[in-house]
């Protein structure tokens, strides 16, 4: 059965999206507390969980504050933290990816067999641990979230790199004596940026899930912080009458990882 | 009969890689949380916290011996059965899991049986109706299923079947028919929830394996001889798809232990997982410690069945 003209229009613009997706829901994070009416840990209404309104334009949520505010500033958190998460993890998976293709012998067997340990846990798992051990500050989320997906990067990294190590170009530089980091970077990396971006996306995903996750526990961001998943957690009350302070922070969860998700799977289609 | 030798060695290979990986799990949790001593001793006491008070805590905590005399004491523990007691009620914390665990089993078990043949059913078809808008639309379904966190998959489900449970007489008379309906009314959101997202993640990979064997050269032929298609499905996929489907069950069920956490927790299932949460709450340290081993060596178990099922369906495609 044929997809009809309009869809396949869509799907045929959906490959340009992941790169300007990311950066549509950076900015956002950015420009979200300047664009908030309210300010966040302010009580702003007496009633609560206030259905939309001109006035509140999410409503309010359990504690009668302005759920737009919030909702700005929690996806500021989600989306930045996150982000630090992701260039954290593909930034040391990716170089010592590259680094465990390039030398090969016993740097590999050492990193692999790290890598192999930490992946063995399931993510959920360890970062539970982590916190358990080191509390929930800021710093340790973004830390243990590092960790936990920079295995994940490392391999498909070192399975990309491989293949290219040993072409002539990467052989030369090692002939002239270049350093390392300059072949990393600039020999092996430039040709494989096309799926190291999609993995890149994918661990940013993950990161998403895991932090929300988290929050939505209880044992990710503390207050005064907000981020989606505790968004939802505090309002989840609202849900019986359908409440938009429970329903816009859930919504916004599911757009950022469906979208990317979606967007990621139509360029890998493309790109394999 | 090297064959055999061969596959044996690859099977202890196999084994014996899950048990470093046990160990290496052992090993990482108990430094992770045991590095940082002075602070539980401090967040235990809370206001309590006189030099004094905290000195004995350490002291009855070991904490006060260096790292690596509490690690031999703790794996000298570990295998004599003793794992430790709460920081917090002071009870042992392998008595506290294991009655936590059959609970989690429990659930897990109730939630395998509904999501199992479900999820074959659904990747089939679509595997079958491939590009037809029925598996376009499984397709988005599962994809959405699989990319948002479990406990929004567990918020959507609390508004739809807590809302729609009196609009579908269907499902009050199912726990009419069996008698234990209080038994089926505190467990169908637990396990409604959870097998969402089994199904979620297992028909994706479902759909991938049928296709795989629906484009392969015998299915091609059959459908030259004229072979109807039950006779085909029958006779020339399902015998070729029984290993790598059962690679996807375990596989599928590994990803059923991080749903676990997030469900029990929604629900206030009083299973293993949440006891980790509360622990992690309260930094229990031993009881954070004794879930964290259950639920590792929980997850390396089904990992290395599938390794195990992949590595067996292998042989038997190079023996035919």
């Amino acid at each position: 059965m044929t997809v009809a003209p309009f869809a396949r229009r869509w799907v045929s613009v959906i490959p340009r999206i992941p790169g300007s997706l990311i950066l549509f829901w950076l900015l956002l994070a950015l420009l979200g507390p300047v664009l908030a009416p309210f300010a966040p840990g302010e009580v702003v209404s007496r009633t609560v969980f206030a259905p939309i309104s001109a006035h509140h334009l999410l409503g309010t949520d359990y504690l009668g504050r302005d759920v737009l505010s919030r909702l700005l500033c929690g996806t500021g958190s989600t989306v930045l933290l996150c982000a630090a998460t992701t260039v954290l993890a593909c930034t040391g998976g990716v170089f010592l990816g590259i680094i465990a293709a390039l030398k090969q012998g016993l740097t590999d067997t050492l990193l692999s067999r790290f890598m192999d340990g930490v992946i063995s846990i399931p993510s959920l798992l360890s970062a539970l641990v982590a916190v358990a051990a080191f509390g929930s500050s800021v710093p340790v989320l973004v830390l243990a979230m590092s960790l936990i997906y920079m295995p994940g990067s490392y391999r498909t990294c070192r399975m990309l790199a491989l293949s290219i190590v040993r072409r002539d170009f990467v052989l030369a530089a090692q002939m002239r004596g270049e350093k390392s980091g300059y072949i990393v970077l600039r020999e092996v990396l430039p040709n494989m940026t096309g799926p190291v971006m999609a993995d890149v996306g994918l661990r940013f995903i993950y990161a998403v899930r895991l932090l929300s996750n988290l929050s939505f526990l209880g044992v990710g961001l503390q207050p005064p912080l907000t981020d989606l998943g505790s968004l939802t957690r505090e309002n989840l009350l609202g849900l019986v009458y359908g409440a938009p302070a429970v329903i816009a922070p859930a919504l916004t969860i599911a757009v950022l990882t469906v979208g990317l998700n979606l967007a990621l799977d139509s360029y890998k289609g493309k790109a394999g | 009969m090297t064959m055999n030798a061969a596959l044996i060695r690859a099977l202890l290979r196999l084994v014996g890689a899950s048990l470093v990986s046990l160990v290496f799990v052992t090993v990482a949790v108990f430094f992770i949380t045991a590095v940082l001593p002075g602070d539980v001793a401090d967040a235990l006491l809370g206001q309590a916290a006189t030099p004094d008070a905290v000195s004995a805590l350490r002291h009855s905590l070991n904490l006060d011996k260096p790292v690596l005399v509490r690690f031999v004491i703790w794996v000298t523990g570990l295998l004599h059965g003793d794992f430790g007691v709460s920081l917090v009620s002071h009870r042992p914390v392998l008595a506290m899991a294991s009655e936590r665990l059959i609970h989690s089993l429990l659930l897990a078990g109730v939630t395998a049986l509904f999501a199992v043949p479900v999820a074959l059913l659904l990747g089939t078809t679509a595997a079958i109706f491939r590009n037809t808008l029925f598996d376009r639309a499984v397709s988005l379904l599962t994809l959405c299923i699989v990319s948002v966190p479990e406990f929004l998959v567990a918020t959507l489900a609390v508004f739809i079947f807590s809302v729609q449970l009196h609009l579908l007489p269907a499902l009050a008379s199912i726990s009419d028919i069996h008698s234990i309906g209080s038994f089926l009314a505190s467990f169908s959101m637990p396990v409604t929830t959870l097998a969402c997202v089994i199904v979620g993640q297992m028909s994706r990979m479902t759909r991938a394996v049928m296709i795989d064997a629906l484009g392969s050269s015998w299915v091609e032929m059959a459908v030259l001889k004229g072979a109807s298609p039950a006779h085909i499905i029958l006779r020339h996929v399902i015998p070729n798809v029984i290993a790598p489907l059962f690679n996807v069950i375990a596989l599928s069920l590994s990803y059923l232990l991080g749903g676990v956490v997030i469900v029990e927790s929604v629900f206030h299932y009083p299973g293993i997982a949440s006891l980790m949460v509360d622990s992690v709450a309260a930094r229990d340290i031993p009881l954070v410690q004794i879930c964290a081993l259950i639920f590792c060596a929980a997850y390396l178990f089904l990992t290395t069945l599938a390794d195990i099922v992949a590595l067996l369906s292998s042989q038997r495609r190079h023996a035919a």
